[in-house]
């Protein structure tokens, strides 16, 4: 696995963090220099680094997200040298490594910006807009009771693998960090697809999509005008493919569904 | 609201419109260029001449002209509608942004690129289409017949050197605009397919390179022509 620094020699960096009290206050980009950063390590464990640093300096420590730390959650962001995620494509924040930077590098590390994603503090955004779009329609309605068999409905293998891949999405918004429009549609054509291409999806599928869009303008987020630097830069690869999917249901619901 | 309002004032909606009237522009264009060949007959004008002359007074070309200008002003519109929205989604932008690591330029330029032929098509509907409908350009008998020497109108302006080069950058920003915009047009539509897409793209590519080309010859070729050789 060799990287930009394949000698394992420890690194010392330039970085530059953004920094904001809390979602009202104005931020700004603070510079810290970090010493003899193992290349082993995920640059969570460097920004853990750095707020030891910072703890023992007597400066308050930088909020970052992160929860697993192993690429499941979706929880880590962070918007580094100018990339979702950092320049490596197809990983998590928490899943880059250092040995993909240099000794001497600067860092610049930003926040998800986008309208809907409020910062809340430092590098920390809300996201619930995501959460609001989910709950607008990406479920399905199951009967309680007894245990259905498993496969009992058949579903062929291709589009059982389409809908899997579009079901990995971890909701991390990265999409909507890379995007110039600041368009969510890619996480939203995840969730439509996913459930539009199963039996199971199929009693709420027009209202699903018709919900989920109407709920992904509410929250402000912008319109797709399919550049795909969102499916270039989402973690688990998420194709473009579920955004045409998305406008071919939505077109579809708007002039066949029952809501008027 | 209404589900029609309702649907047409939403992101995909507008973006639908978009789509289609860009993809009608597209067949314009393909109508447009193909008359427009008769400038190179070298017969002194003569076809071109009777050729705009039906364009000016078929009653079906003057009925689809609505259309057009209608494809026109739904086109402009939705996309300057979206475009505007779509810069207000980032009110904080990055302090240190690479998106050409992940994206193509024109792409990311559309409502530039559209702005650009917008200022182009002012300009060129100002000088051919309203000097041929409402000024008074020299009459040429051909054949027995009268008729409005607009060949004499097209190839004076391209003597100019600055019109041609307005010409010439107003196709290379449309070649850039269906570069992007062709196949993009088809994904709005929720048309994508793994047979097909890759023809699409395919043709979108040999389109926006073909079309653009084939208006940037007229004015390069009575330049040439008349003034460098
Ligand atoms: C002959 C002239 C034109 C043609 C053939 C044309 C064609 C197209 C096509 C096929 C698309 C793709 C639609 C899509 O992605 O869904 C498009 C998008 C767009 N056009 Fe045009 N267009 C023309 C003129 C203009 C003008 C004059 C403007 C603006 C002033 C404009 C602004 C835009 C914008 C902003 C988009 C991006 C929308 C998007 O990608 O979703 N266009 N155009
Ligand atoms: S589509 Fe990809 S980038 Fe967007 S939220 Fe889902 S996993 Fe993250
Ligand atoms: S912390 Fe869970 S995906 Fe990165």
């Amino acid at each position: 696995m060799a990287g930009n620094n394949p000698n394992s020699k420890p690194m010392n960096l330039t970085l530059k963090v953004w920094r904001q009290k809390n979602s009202k206050a104005a931020g700004n980009l603070e510079t810290y220099q970090i010493k003899d950063i193992s290349p082993e390590m995920s640059f969570l464990e460097m920004m853990d680094v750095l707020n030891e640093d910072l703890l023992l300096k007597g400066i308050d420590p930088v909020a970052f997200d992160h929860d697993c730390r192993e690429g499941i959650c979706g929880m880590c962001s962070l918007y580094i040298n100018g990339r979702a995620h950092g320049p490596e494509r197809g990983t998590t924040t928490c899943q880059l490594h250092m040995r993909k930077f240099s000794d001497g590098d600067t860092i610049t590390i930003e926040p998800w910006r986008a309208g809907p994603f409020p910062v809340l503090k430092d590098l920390c955004t809300d996201r619930s807009a995501l959460d609001r779009i989910q709950q607008a329609g990406g479920y399905i309605s199951v009967n309680t009771g007894g245990v259905p068999d498993a496969n009992e409905i058949p579903i062929p293998k291709t589009i059982a693998d389409k809908a899997f891949d579009a079901a990995t999405c971890i909701q991390c918004g990265a999409c909507v960090a890379a995007c110039k429009n600041g368009s969510a549609m890619l996480f939203t054509s995840a969730k439509v697809s996913q459930l539009a291409m199963l039996p199971q999806g199929q009693v709420e599928r027009k209202t699903r999509v018709e919900n989920m869009v109407a709920q992904m303008d509410k929250e402000g987020f912008g319109a797709c005008t399919n550049i795909g630097s969102c499916a270039a830069e989402c973690p688990v690869g998420i194709s473009l493919e579920n955004i045409a999917m998305l406008n071919r249901e939505y077109i579809g619901a708007s002039f066949t569904s029952e809501n008027v | 609201m209404s589900w029609f309002s309702k649907t047409f004032s939403s992101s995909i909606g507008r973006k639908l419109l978009v789509a289609v009237t860009g993809l009608f522009l597209c067949s314009f264009l393909v109508v447009h260029l193909v008359g427009n060949l008769q400038l190179f007959k070298g017969d002194g004008g003569a076809s071109f001449n009777i050729y705009s002359h039906f364009m000016a007074t078929n009653p079906l070309i003057r009925t689809m002209e609505i259309v057009l200008v209608l494809g026109f002003v739904f086109h402009i519109y939705e996309a300057l509608v979206l475009t505007r929205r779509n810069k207000s989604v980032r009110p904080v932008q990055y302090a240190y942004n690479r998106p050409q690591d992940n994206s193509n330029w024109s792409s990311r330029n559309m409502g530039l690129l559209g702005t650009v032929i917008l200022v182009f098509l002012i300009i060129h509907l100002y000088n051919f289409f309203w000097r041929a409908r409402f000024g008074e350009p020299n009459m040429i008998p051909i054949e027995g017949t009268d008729y409005d020497d607009l060949y004499s109108v097209v190839v004076q302006s391209f003597h100019l050197w600055w019109y041609v080069l307005i010409y010439v950058l107003g196709q290379i920003a449309l070649g850039y605009h269906l570069y992007h915009g062709f196949s993009s047009a088809f994904h709005t539509l929720g048309l994508n397919h793994k047979k097909y897409t890759p023809a699409i793209q395919k043709f979108g590519a040999f389109f926006s390179i073909v079309v653009p080309a084939g208006f940037a010859a007229m004015p390069l070729y009575f330049f040439i022509k008349d003034v460098v050789l």
